[in-house]
């Protein structure tokens, strides 16, 4: 089993994972014991999941396996190599894990196939934010990729979005979130409310933006915004002229010596962080969590031009058929039917079903996750590691407050190769 | 594992030469004289496959055109344009590639310098200072320690030392020596260069050390006999016979710092630009073709200070 989930990766990953799964046999010993004779009839059927090691948790492998009986391979790999490696190598994967901006550069390819939704069980109830761009039936922002704009296809081989929705959905949402500044509320020492902060002198040479550049250029053009130097049409497709302003903006701050590092690597970031180099800079949800899981205090600010929002999401290889595509389906109708879910919410994303994961979570979970309100018990992450105590409310607030929030999503530009250029001269400057 | 290869290399036709003599017949004398390029045949093999084809393919590609997708077969000098782009109109004004080459010239400089001062003094210390054969071996292990972990965990170390919370701001503080945290000390150029120096100078201990084993004590005493003195001594006799060594030793750490993106990235907070981390970007976002150009271009000056190296000294010859 150990063998089955964990291939690949680094090493201290596999040994957690081995020993997650290990812990997992012997919590399972009762479910283990009655027969699984749709295990039994026919030979177990392997899924090779190709996606970033965030996403891919030791746990939810074993319960599908216990649940359906569909062995899952996770191929970890950092984002950008998932959509290297859906354009240069697309049989090397039977289930596509990928980020929604991806999807402009992937679906040209044609190595994806459009997902029946009618073979999804939950089609209907998948949240709104993709299917509309609303929450609670407010729109939210769509500057950039938002994934209203690339989830149904025209047709199951069409490399065409359908603004309408069809019955081909590009990606079956896994997580999403909205990101925002992390910062040390115990150095800071004072209320952080707005995106211009990360240049505020007061922070020179303790702020930190994310080297990802198509990522990057997006944080820092919600800072020219909120500085009210410019005001974009659209952040998540910016014209040369943009482009230009928003690096010479970048370049201006990294010379005055705003600017302690760059990350481009999750485990960066907490360093940084925890570290105390820097004290405000770009963040990812669970990077906050890590940092505060090591007792220092670090608080995923909430500021009023809003948030950039991410979705990531399940896509079918073009080439997978038969069993493996029966297997694909079973599996992904398993994610959304709530176990997951519940799983993926715990640790502070959220998940596409959400009425299903909350018949998996604990009315006071749910509370605090979802609805914004003080935790009434201790919070717990899912292996079992304290991470809020009762009484405290989550960074942001509700679902409704956080994912209605957001202003921008992650995106491709169509001045992408000037992009990149234009960040490559930044980091240079 | 170079000088193998220039062994071996030198091996082959020495080895022809004894054979010849002893082949008595027509065809064995063929047999001899095809001996050789067997003999060459597996490791020109392997050179074939996994640097000369992975070569041809990146140089020809880097003259393809690319789309977000795709690349496309072509032959178009954008991509080199494009790595050369403004670098004419910017002048006296430095583009980003020519200032990104600068600024890893610059590292390459000041880390072959201290690699080789301090490379030299070991290796030096090595071969001539510690007398018996099991204290050189017992020394130079301890030499190769750090080796046993891995090169990026060795320079992750370094970042709770220098940083501003680190070991070191911490004794600078608290004994008065310093007022504040000293900033420079991480994410720096000093940060990248002490890593760099840390990393990299056994690369020039080890063939400086071989080179110096192979020097005839015989010379240096005869220097002393001479009435040369200890500086005389090793400028006109263990340096003229160290330089096969210091040159070896030199292309490793110049190659090395010249490609490399993960040290000045980690050590240098990814503040400062490397040519390595360009081409790293631009392979994560598909550009293949601008980054193979980038590639060839990094090559060919690679191959230029390698090729300035070796006319200085006769590598070949000397070992």
């Amino acid at each position: 089993m150990t063998k089955n989930i964990s291939t690949g990766g680094m090493s201290r990953r596999t040994v957690l994972k081995g020993s997650a799964a290990l812990a997992g046999l012997a919590g399972t010993g009762f479910a283990s014991s009655f027969p699984a004779p749709a295990v039994h009839a026919q030979e177990a059927v392997t899924l090779r999941y190709l996606g970033t090691a965030v996403n891919q948790s030791a746990d939810i492998a074993r319960k599908a396996k216990e649940d359906i009986g569909v062995t899952i391979e996770y191929i970890p790999v950092e984002t950008d190599e998932v959509a290297k490696r859906v354009i240069t190598q697309p049989n090397s994967f039977d289930l596509l894990d990928s980020e929604y901006f991806s999807l402009p550069k992937l679906l040209p390819s044609g190595n994806l196939q459009g997902m029946d939704a009618g073979k999804i069980k939950y089609a209907g109830q998948i949240a709104t934010v993709f299917t509309k761009g609303e929450v609670e039936g407010k729109k939210i922002g769509d500057q950039g990729t938002a994934p209203k704009k690339v989830f149904y296809l025209e047709g199951q081989f069409s490399k065409k979005f359908s603004a309408e929705p069809t019955e081909w959905i590009t990606l079956i949402p896994t997580t999403y979130n909205a990101d925002t500044l992390g910062i040390r509320p115990d150095l800071i020492k004072r209320p952080i409310e707005s995106w211009a902060e990360l240049v505020n002198p007061e922070f020179k040479g303790k702020a930190a933006i994310l080297n990802i550049p198509s990522i990057g250029i997006m944080d820092a053009a919600m800072v020219v915004e909120a500085l009210g130097k410019y005001k974009y049409p659209d952040k998540g497709n910016m014209t040369k002229e943009e482009i230009d302003l928003t690096t010479d903006f970048l370049k201006e701050a990294k010379k005055a010596g705003q600017f302690r590092a760059f990350w481009s690597d999750f485990n960066e970031s907490v360093n940084l962080m925890a570290s105390g180099e820097v004290v405000i800079q770009s963040m990812w949800s669970p990077a906050v969590t890590a940092v505060r899981s090591k007792g220092i205090p670090c608080t995923y600010q909430p500021l009023k031009e809003g948030y950039r929002g991410w979705a990531s999401g399940f896509g079918l290889p073009k080439t997978l058929e038969g069993r493996k595509l029966d297997a694909a389906y079973e599996f992904i109708n398993w994610f959304l039917s709530g176990w997951a879910g519940a799983y993926l919410n715990r640790q502070g994303y959220y998940s596409a079903v959400l009425s299903t994961a909350k018949e998996n979570m604990e009315p006071y979970e749910w509370a605090y996750w979802m609805e914004g309100k003080p935790a009434e018990k201790d919070i717990h992450a899912p292996d079992g590691t304290l991470l809020e105590k009762a009484g405290t409310v989550r960074d942001g607030g509700s679902y409704e407050d956080r994912m209605g929030a957001i202003a921008c999503w992650n995106s491709v530009m169509d001045e992408n190769t000037y992009m990149i250029r234009k960040w490559n001269e930044f980091i240079a400057a | 594992m170079l000088r193998d290869a220039a062994l071996s290399a030198e091996a082959i036709p020495g080895e022809t030469a004894r054979d010849r003599p002893r082949a008595g017949a027509m065809a064995s004398r063929r047999a001899g004289a095809l001996a050789p390029y067997w003999q060459a045949a597996p490791m020109a093999l392997v050179f074939l496959l996994f640097f000369v084809l992975p070569l041809l393919v990146t140089l020809i590609v880097s003259f393809w055109n690319y789309t977000e997708y795709s690349i496309e077969p072509a032959f178009t000098l954008d991509n080199y344009r494009e790595v050369f782009d403004g670098c004419l109109a910017d002048l006296p004004g430095l583009c980003t590639t020519f200032k990104t080459y600068l600024s890893t010239l610059k590292f390459c400089l000041i880390v072959w310098a201290s690699t080789l001062l301090i490379g030299f003094t070991v290796a030096y210390f090595l071969a001539f200072h510690v007398r018996t054969m099991t204290m050189q071996i017992v020394l130079f292990l301890l030499c190769t320690i750090p080796f046993w972990t891995s090169n990026v965990i060795r320079m992750i170390s370094w970042i709770p030392l220098l940083g501003r919370n680190g070991l070191i701001n911490q004794a600078l503080v608290g004994t008065g020596l310093a007022g504040s945290p000293q900033e420079w000390l991480l994410y720096s150029d000093f940060s990248v260069v002490l890593a760099f120096v840390h990393l990299y100078t056994l690369f020039m201990v080890v063939p400086i050390f071989n080179s110096m084993m192979r020097i005839d004590r015989a010379l240096v005493e005869a220097a002393y006999d001479s009435g040369a003195s200890g500086w005389q001594t090793l400028w006109n006799v263990v340096i003229p016979l160290s330089k096969p060594g210091i040159a070896i030793g030199s292309i490793f750490v110049i190659t090395i710092v010249m490609g490399d993106f993960v040290t000045i990235g980690v050590m240098g907070g990814q503040q400062i630009a490397s040519i390595g981390k360009i081409i790293n970007v631009q392979v994560n976002y598909l550009q293949f073709p601008i980054a193979a150009a980038n590639a060839v271009v990094l090559l060919v000056l690679v191959l230029l200070i390698i090729w300035a190296l070796t006319r200085m000294i006769d590598i070949r010859k000397e070992l």
